[in-house]
């Protein structure tokens, strides 16, 4: 089950230099698991104490990941999934 | 160096001083790898806060959507300080994640919603590690006329 997952610019030191990936999974857990596998050190810039980090932005075909069950949101073959850091400050 | 013609510029401060006192932000898109500020998009600043700002997500989303189906990047992200100088904050620092932005920053803290002068000055953030570059204004009118060896 493939899915696409597009990598914001400051993420591609771990896809080396590629804007989208591969990755499988039945969830954004099991995909985010296959991407850390692939491309180590990308889960902890996702993934904080179990949740997803309060200032990236994770999106499955269109809709924020927070608003359909975040890490335990569907996949299905054919998604895209799309990161993006939160545009923020102080 | 930071290269941004009047009328974007006029229009970022306009930006800030209509929020003020609440922080406005928005970025400059432009063709990638061109380093051309050219399309300025004034975002909502989700966190409604004079300390603080956040894109909302969904807008966010499709703002990267549209610079993606233009072939655009955000050549500067903006936000303004309502009551401390131009200077990016620790927060501002730890959360950059456009490495190839001019980060700019402007102050409304002498005017507020009314008429003056403003700080707006730029900076590259790449690593925690703030660098600010000189910003020059473009007016159309002064533009130097185009080299005419390019012409042939």
């Amino acid at each position: 089950m493939a899915v696409e997952v597009r990598i914001p610019t400051i993420l591609r030191t771990y896809t080396g230099g590629e804007k989208a990936v591969h990755a499988e999974g039945a969830n954004l857990s099991g995909l985010i698991d296959d991407l850390e596998a692939n491309h180590p050190g990308l889960r902890d810039r996702l993934i904080e104490s179990g949740d997803l980090r309060r200032f990236v932005n994770v999106y499955i075909n269109d809709e924020d990941v927070r608003f359909i069950g975040g890490l335990a949101a569907p996949l299905a073959d054919g998604d895209q999934v799309v990161v993006l850091p939160a545009v923020a400050g102080g | 160096m930071l290269r941004i013609d009047r009328a974007t510029y006029d229009g970022i401060v306009a930006h800030a001083k209509r929020d003020h006192p609440d922080e406005a932000c928005g970025v400059v898109a432009g063709p990638e790898g061109s380093d051309r500020p050219e399309r300025l998009v004034e975002m909502v600043n989700a966190a409604g806060s004079p300390t603080f700002y956040e894109f909302d997500s969904t807008d966010l989303f499709q703002l990267y959507k549209e610079m993606g189906a233009n072939d655009e990047e955000p050549v500067v992200i903006y936000h303004s300080h309502t009551a401390t100088e131009a200077y990016p904050s620790r927060t501002d620092i730890g959360l950059a994640s456009e490495p190839g932005a001019h980060y700019v920053l402007v102050s409304t803290r002498e005017h507020g919603n009314n008429a003056g002068p403003v700080e707006f000055r730029s900076y590259s953030i790449v690593d925690g590690v703030v660098t600010e570059e000189e910003v020059t204004v473009v007016d159309p009118a002064h533009e130097p006329d185009p080299d005419p060896r390019s012409v042939f």
